[in-house]
């Protein structure tokens, strides 16, 4: 995060934060170190979408688990249940509208998904407000019984989800024109993960528009670096608190609608599983840190499918290799952030 | 004597002694109360989770450092003497081998996580434990030439503990004392043995020292104690320790897979038993391993019948369904943290010393 310059003299002393551009060079560089690798370029590229819709999906989960640590020192273990509450909101809504997912024309199908993206959003939030208020909110400042809590937290909304869904795997097809792929020269790319990219890009622009150019943005980012002192300023950091974790219970409600059509099934598990993909991706990108969650999402999602084309066994531990990798550079990840 | 054996950390409430009391007879007179290779076969998993929790409440309880990654060590113990019994055959010294190499193993990885990790805060080591443990289960179940993969490893164990032997068993009371009956015993008095020594270990001037961590580590620090010496110290015990429940699972199933020993269910399962039983005292891993494993092997039963007496309530009948005891148990794991953060044995001391 920059904070934005400023024209009156009396504050140009302030020094600005120089840009750190070193860990963005790490995905282009990563990605052409892939080329030779790989072998034929259709394959990179296909390779290459794959790896960007993932990790894009990943951001969006997990942009909101990073804001709530930087915020409060609050690490949710819980945070899959919001992931999978999205991803069975998104059966159950496509599963209203057959007649518009199993249509050809594009607008009807986005007609059946913009709601049930909508509607994942919003009970997510809702869902993650209640978290806030039940789980989280008795034991801030305790480190220890919050990991249990939270941990305790998941382990009873799996069975409430399985309660309302039923404990076992349901397929969740995608609309009827997002199948297939797109050919761009020789290589195929599954269009899916194309809207996943831009629909991540998207998320990315507005939270990054958000935090850097607004006023809540800018009392997030404070409180992120510092947040005894925006408190002795006057500002209620719990109620920020608290909206940031709807927020962010929602973005993983969508991200949990994405990841169920990426994968094309929902289980009630679906979300436990990613968790420690999302801690990978947060400690990656320095906890707290909205770009380098970005940076590390990508990363995790382009190393993930580049090593299971060429070495599908080291891809099992290729994220963890990533995370080690990183944290000998920057043992505070990519973009370390205020006093942490 | 008694004062001796239990390191002067008596129960301190009386109804808590009864019911210490009751589980030990219990589980020392399992073969002849309940007949039935169930019972045997629950009392026999109580045994090992009350070495595996206790191990677990040694880091979690006493020294206040949350770890995702004890059935790893678990697993290890487990998969140790799996291994051996495997290539060196049914005998003493496989088993001897593969325990001995699987504490090898256990200390040297113990030793690396937490002198690399035990330095940060608590939430990145609960995360870096939680990473390593994922890749260890991936790593097992990939290695199958070694590990039997995600089949895992069917063993067979020395002939004193098979049920063939002897051949013309001695009948006690109307039981007859085959291998299984053995083994149950050996493994029951190995747990004794372990819990005691564990529980010699958190009365020990070393387990205060642990104990002043988890309360204020700064003041420890300041009070001379190298904290990061004494954490470690307590993550190499507790992985220890739990390497060998792992080795007495591995001995009585004669069985090691990566869903019995190395999966994340267990855990949770863990995390439930230590939180319910009582964090930060040994008798907890007793009561709360009791609790929970009379729970999943029971709980079940008797929420059919309630499932039956509610089938015409919608919601509520979901609710009671047989596969939804986690539920309740999750319930009673966050009142736990809430209510009663030292547990049963916690509540149960407290009320002994409020009306005396």
């Amino acid at each position: 995060m920059n904070s934005t310059a400023t024209s009156a003299p009396a504050l140009e002393a302030i020094p600005k934060v120089k840009l750190d551009l070193l860990p963005m060079l790490l995905l282009p560089a990563l990605a052409l170190l892939a080329i030779p690798l790989t072998g034929s370029f259709s394959t990179w590229v296909t390779l290459t979408f794959a790896g960007l819709a993932m990790g894009m999906i990943i951001f969006i989960i997990a942009s909101g688990l990073t804001l709530v640590f930087g915020l409060m020192d609050v690490l949710n273990f819980g945070h899959g249940v919001f992931i999978t509450v999205g991803a069975f909101l998104a059966v159950t809504m496509l599963g209203l509208m057959p007649a518009w997912t199993e249509s050809e024309h594009l607008w009807r199908n986005l007609a059946a998904l913009v709601p049930a993206l909508l509607v994942a959003m919003v009970v997510a939030g809702l869902v993650g407000l209640v978290f806030e208020r039940v789980i989280i909110r008795p034991v801030y400042g305790q480190p220890l019984k919050q990991i249990l809590i939270t941990m305790g937290g998941m382990i009873v909304g799996e069975e409430l989800i399985k309660v309302i869904w039923g404990p076992q795997a349901v397929p969740l097809p995608l609309p009827a024109a997002f199948r297939g792929s797109l050919l761009m020269g020789d290589a195929a790319v599954e269009k899916y993960r194309i809207i996943a990219v831009v629909l991540g890009l998207a998320v990315f622009a507005v939270l990054y528009w958000v935090l850097s150019r607004t006023k809540i943005g800018l009392l997030i980012r404070a409180g992120v670096h510092d947040r005894e002192m925006v408190e002795s300023l006057g500002y209620r950091i719990r109620r920020l608190f608290v909206g940031v974790f709807v927020a962010g219970s929602a973005l993983a409600g969508l991200g949990g609608v994405m990841w169920g059509l990426y994968q094309q099934s929902v289980t009630p598990q679906i979300g436990g599983q990613v968790n420690v993909l999302l801690f990978i991706v947060i400690i990656i990108g320095g906890m707290g840190s909205i770009g380098g969650c970005f940076v590390g999402a990508l990363l995790v999602g382009l190393v993930a499918n580049y090593a299971g084309f060429m070495a599908p066994k080291v891809a099992l531990f290729s994220n963890i290799l990533l995370m080690v990798l990183v944290l000998l550079w920057r043992p505070q990840g990519l973009f370390p952030v205020g006093k942490r | 004597m008694l004062h001796r054996l239990l390191s002067g950390d008596l129960p301190r409430s009386r109804v808590l002694a009864v019911l210490l009391i009751l589980i030990v007879a219990g589980l020392f007179l399992v073969p002849f109360i309940f007949p039935g290779a169930k019972a045997l076969d629950v009392a026999a998993k109580i045994c090992i989770f009350i070495v595996l929790v206790a191990s677990f409440d040694l880091l979690l309880g006493y020294t206040g450092i949350v770890s995702f990654a004890h059935t790893m060590f678990f697993g290890i113990g487990a998969y140790g003497v799996a291994i051996a019994l495997t290539r060196l055959g049914p005998t003493w010294t496989a088993v001897a081998a593969g325990a001995g190499l699987a504490l090898l193993v256990s200390l040297a990885l113990s030793l690396v996580i937490g002198l690399f990790s035990l330095r940060v805060k608590a939430m990145f080591y609960a995360m870096i434990t939680l990473a390593v443990a994922t890749a260890f289960q991936t790593l097992a179940s990939q290695l199958s030439d070694f590990t039997g993969g995600e089949d895992g490893l069917s063993i067979r164990v020395p002939e004193l503990l098979t049920s063939a032997f002897p051949e013309v068993p001695r009948l006690f009371l109307g039981v007859a004392l085959n291998g299984k009956i053995i083994s149950y015993y050996l493994l029951a008095a190995t747990t004794v043995v372990l819990f005691l020594v564990m529980l010699r270990i958190v009365n020990s001037p070393f387990g205060r020292v642990l104990q002043a961590i988890r309360e204020n580590e700064f003041r420890a620090e300041a009070l001379g104690y190298k904290t990061v010496i004494y954490r470690t110290a307590s993550n190499v015990l507790s992985a220890l320790f739990a390497t060998l429940a792992g080795v007495l699972l591995a001995l009585w199933l004669h069985y090691n897979g990566p869903d019995t020993s190395l999966s994340f269910e267990i855990m949770i399962d863990l995390l439930l038993m230590v939180v319910i039983g009582g964090m930060g005292t040994m008798y907890g891993s007793v009561v709360g391993a009791t609790i929970f494993l009379l729970a999943q092997n029971y709980l079940q039963d008797l929420m059919k019948v309630a499932s039956r007496g509610l089938s015409g309530v919608p919601v509520l009948r979901d609710l009671v369904h047989p596969d939804r005891w986690l539920l309740w148990l999750g319930v009673l794991f966050i009142l736990s943290v809430y209510r009663f953060p030292a547990g049963i044995v916690g509540k149960l001391r407290m009320k002994a010393v409020v009306k005396p």
